[in-house]
């Protein structure tokens, strides 16, 4: 029996197996080998019965711990295939000369360096951050869970079908040749007529909306939720820089919803807000997209200075120099990342004035960053610095983020920006804050939080190798780049004529190959503390003398996080409560009301990600059917009234008295 | 412009990274580029101002505080300096106000649609001169530059003259680009549908890169062309030339041919131009079949298809040269009539 070309097209869409990539050796193999792996995965798993544990415990989890930890993991896993991407684009560049188009063919080096983009950004970066934000932030001002605890859990689980469909497009069909913003009219229909651009767009609407959930579920937090007594002038500085960041996720995300639904508009029913004819414009794509896209790298910066503020008081045992200008600088912050989104683009043909002035609120961001670095220097003024990893962090950070920084203020210079816009040397710029800043910040923030949230320390010695690698490997990395932008060297390209630029791209591929090793020690670094965890444990709950809530209670913290909401009378709650001859209450327990688990969070993400898949290959009935199916089940969810139980009080004095005898022990 | 900067300064970046390696971006050959050269300078130094002592503070004091030198004073309750807050958010400010007054004045100067007023730091633009103006298209993916007046037409290859003002009139055909000359000019992105400008001068003879600055797809890496800067007379040669070649004129059969996508180009030289040809491209309606876009503007502000169909119908058989007045010119609308 034959069946007919119709009924195909109608079952699968677009898809066939021409589809898969069997003529792309590279690919091909990755996949072999990440199938393999993945089935090896499964089948351990499957073996040792861990799947029903995994479910209950973890993935129907409605704890903000859990959540946070699955969020980190999660981007982790992402910056391995990001930094996979920008391997093989650093060895593709350093060996493209003389004619040897490398082994990148044009047709995969763009999905490369897209994918890169798209990945580091949205599925390393912001879960990351996402991750910490959701661990610390309840901790900090003394609550049991994030206000929407089932929605923390969707929120979770959309970011991972959004990734998902983003490692999906590796193996199946393709992914997005348009560059990390896909700016029309190439990510158009007519010049991108594939499934890549679509993979772009519904892997980030649904990502997307997860973040934009999760926005709004810390901000109720932070503003309904905090301990008594803890006025917002009282609130850690993670907190503050989490609530700022937040906003602006609130205010940007739906921007980007917006624009990318435009898009799909002109892509799937041909519209034309975007097209070159029939009145559409694509200058209206590039401001909205960097409407968003701006504020966008201050949601990821933000929580990054948080973290640095945590760090360099703690391990400086001192209080934090300047609170108060603290919050004003990343208030202002907040406000001005609205009001520059146009240097990204000054070479487009707007006016002198129009330039100059999104040129000038660019570099007015500069001094309250500027006053931010003054702050953390001047607490380690008349400081006890003690070097743990994440002080060796926040020291690399503020050396290292300086100078992108300055390059930075720089490249808001309009004329200076005709000429280094889009060179290389914005590829390091960039680089240069969001490694040197964000991803500094985020391992800071790992080594920092680790022993809270397991109970044990991290291995000193594999972190500062880590760390190490890390930051050497960084300036091999981007500093040639840097060279190559003042050389002329614009970015994106395949392959190159002029044989002066091979050493600099090799000593750029060397630096990628340290920052390798850099991520190989961080691996060791779990895997050695792992095993040597009864060495490493802590019982007190306190390892570095911390100074805010999240040190006050257990680690890891119980699942309902503090027996009693602690009460605040000052900055640096928990170091006050400490100065003030604080002892723990071992009496008087209650029941504890909690909310429950749900598997509906991973059910509808599932099938947000089948609904996603569906769009992309035109399958249409697959996306009615998936589209309908989340309707119910949301519906049906809103009569799910077993939403919370009571922590019987006999547990509370159970896991309390454990407390007692492991802190006695100690 | 510009204070003049000192020798040595002007040679102190170039000498802190390695020598040998061609920097053209610090030393350019086109008066434009040669400002924004010194606009990057200047603003850097500038920076170093703060960028320095803090980079070095933060070295010193982490050094001084660490946690084995007991010596060093430790004051853990010190959190507030008002005389300090001050001096952090007055110093940075301070800075700003310099770099932004600067800004303000270099971008307005220095802005691409501006004409050039001067040949180099040291000559005016002649009053007698005439500029020359060259039309760009971006094209999938190799360049073309057609010169209206002197009505020959080039591939992949630009040429002008030393010290004489060029005008250049920049659009694409299908996505985005960004048309580069690294050592003539910053950029500016090449649109399709719009048009955008470049003022510019180049001062010493020589064979400069141009190149795509903006990703545009498959063929971006060799979307390359070489901007040959000539002595008058060997402009003038070379004009000779391209109009000798006997190649024929870039008509809208050549342009039709021209503009379906192919990569490594070669140079090729047309000896005439269809003079409504540029401004259909901007206009969106250089293939046959199209509506223009300034007609469709037109019809659009008459109340629509609807009211003036008969008069702009669809796929009117030769596409008018657009009144320029109409044109979508980059971001800069012209006011409604």
């Amino acid at each position: 029996m034959t069946l007919s070309p119709d009924l195909l097209k109608f079952v699968f869409g677009r898809f066939s197996l021409a589809s898969l990539p069997f003529d792309e050796p590279i690919v091909l193999g990755t996949f072999i080998m990440v199938a393999l792996g993945g089935i090896a995965l499964l089948s351990v798993l499957t073996y040792y019965r861990v799947w029903p544990y995994l479910w209950r415990e973890w993935f129907t989890s409605v704890d903000h711990k859990r959540i946070g930890i699955m969020y980190c993991i999660l981007a982790f896993v992402m910056l391995l295939r990001g930094f996979s991407d920008a391997i093989m684009m650093r060895a593709q560049q350093s060996m493209a000369f003389n004619g040897n188009e490398g082994f990148l063919p044009p047709h995969h080096y763009d999905q490369v360096f897209t994918a890169h983009g798209v990945i580091m950004i949205f599925f390393m970066a912001m879960p990351f951050v996402t991750g910490l934000m959701n661990f610390v932030v309840p901790l900090q001002i003394g609550a049991r869970d994030v206000a929407f605890p089932f929605l923390n859990n969707f929120s979770f689980w959309m970011t991972v079908g959004g990734a998902i469909l983003i490692m999906m497009s590796l193996f199946v069909g393709e992914f997005a040749r348009t560059g990390w913003l896909a700016y029309p009219p190439l990510s158009g229909y007519d010049a991108s007529p594939d499934v890549g651009v679509d993979y772009y767009i519904w892997s980030l609407q649904i990502a997307g909306i997860g973040t934009l959930l999760s926005g709004v579920n810390l901000i109720a937090t932070i503003v309904k939720m905090r301990a008594p007594g803890m006025t917002m002038m009282k609130l850690p500085i993670f907190t503050w820089t989490a609530l700022c960041t937040n906003i602006l996720i609130v205010a940007a995300f739906p921007v980007l919803t917006a624009v990318l639904a435009l898009l799909s508009l002109d892509r799937y029913v041909g519209t034309n807000f975007f097209t070159n004819n029939l009145g559409g414009n694509p200058m209206m794509y590039v401001n909205l997209i960097w409407i968003w896209g701006h504020p966008e790298v201050y949601i990821l910066i933000l929580p990054a200075f948080g973290i640095y503020s945590e760090v360099v008081s703690t391990f400086c045992s001192k209080r934090l120099f300047g609170y108060t200008s603290m919050v004003y600088a990343t208030v202002v912050i907040t406000i001005l990342a609205y009001l520059v989104w146009l240097h990204h683009f000054f070479t487009m043909g707007s006016g002198a004035s129009v330039n100059s002035f999104f040129g000038i609120t660019t570099m007015i961001i500069s001094i309250p960053t500027g006053a931010k670095i003054f702050n953390w220097l001047f607490t380690m003024y008349r400081g006890r610095i003690r070097y743990e990893v994440p002080m060796l962090w926040t020291i690399g950070f503020m050396v290292t983020f300086t100078i992108g920084g300055m390059t930075g203020v720089l490249l808001a210079v309009p004329p200076a920006d005709f000429q280094l816009h889009n060179s290389l040397f914005l590829v390091a710029h960039f680089h240069n804050v969001i490694i040197g800043g964000v991803v500094f910040g985020v391992f800071a923030g790992i080594n920092y939080w680790f022993p809270k949230a397991f109970g044990f320390k991290l291995d000193a010695f594999w972190g500062k190798v880590s760390f190490w690698f890390w930051i050497v490997g960084f300036y091999f990395a981007f500093m040639p780049l840097y060279v190559l932008g003042l050389m002329g060297v614009t970015r994106r390209l395949n392959h190159f004529d002029d044989p002066s630029l091979q050493v600099w791209f090799i000593l750029a591929a060397f630096g990628a190959f340290l920052i390798a090793l850099g991520i190989l020690a961080f691996i060791i670094q779990m895997v050695v503390s792992v095993r040597n965890r009864e060495a490493l444990r802590d019982w007190t709950g306190d390892p570095w003398d911390g100074r805010t809530l999240e040190w006050s209670t257990s680690s890891p913290p119980p699942d309902y996080n503090f027996a009693f909401t602690p009460i605040v009378h000052a900055h640096d709650a928990w170091y006050d409560m400490k100065q003030r001859g604080h002892t723990r209450v071992t009496a008087g327990y209650f029941a504890i009301h909690m909310p429950k688990s749900t598997g509906t969070g991973v059910i509808l993400a599932g099938l947000s990600t089948a609904f996603g898949a569906a769009m992309i290959w035109y399958v249409w009935w697959l996306a009615a059917v998936s589209f309908v199916a989340i309707l119910a089940v949301a519906i049906g969810h809103t009569f799910n009234y077993a939403r919370d139980y009571f922590i019987p009080v006999e547990e509370v004095i159970r896991t309390e008295q454990l407390r007692t005898t492991f802190q006695a022990a100690e | 412009m510009f204070p003049k900067i000192p020798r040595v300064l002007r040679l102190a970046p170039l000498a802190l990274l390695l020598s040998g390696c061609n920097m053209v971006i610090m030393d350019p050959s086109g008066d434009v580029a040669m400002q924004q050269r010194d606009l990057i300078i200047i603003s850097t130094i500038l920076m170093l101002l703060i960028i320095v002592p803090v980079i070095v503070l933060t070295l010193v004091f982490a050094y001084r505080y660490r946690h084995t030198n007991t010596a060093a004073p430790y004051d853990p309750e010190w959190s507030h300096s008002t005389r300090l807050e001050v001096v952090i958010w007055a110093a940075p400010l301070t800075i700003i106000v310099a770099l932004g007054a600067l800004t303000w004045v270099a971008t307005h100067l220095l802005d691409p649609y501006r004409p050039i007023t001067r040949l180099d730091a040291a000559r005016a633009v002649p009053v007698e001169s005439r500029s020359l103006t060259v039309e760009v298209v971006a094209l999938d993916w190799k360049w073309l530059f057609i010169y209206p007046d002197l009505g020959i037409a080039t591939v992949n290859e630009l040429a002008a003259p030393v010290d004489t003002p060029i005008d250049f009139r920049i659009t694409a055909s299908s996505v985005m680009n960004s048309f580069a000359i690294p050592a003539l000019a910053g950029q500016i992105y090449a649109m399709p549908g719009m048009m955008t400008q470049l003022h510019a001068v180049i001062n010493k003879a020589g064979v400069y890169d141009g190149f795509s600055a903006n990703y545009s797809g498959a063929g971006f890496s060799d979307m390359n062309f070489k901007f040959h800067g000539l002595s008058q007379a060997d402009f003038d040669k070379w004009v000779a030339t391209v109009k000798a070649s006997g190649s024929g004129a870039m008509d809208r059969a050549h342009y039709l041919d021209l503009v379906k996508p192919s990569i490594k180009v070669p140079v090729e030289r047309f000896d005439g131009i269809d003079n409504g040809l540029y401004q259909a491209i901007v206009d969106q309606c250089a293939e046959p079949g199209r509506t223009c876009m300034s007609d469709m503007m037109r019809s659009d502000s008459n109340g629509g298809a609807g009211k003036e169909s008969g008069a702009t119908a669809p796929g009117s058989a030769t596409p008018r040269a657009a009144d320029p007045q109409r044109l979508n010119s980059g971001a800069r609308l012209p006011p409604a009539p």
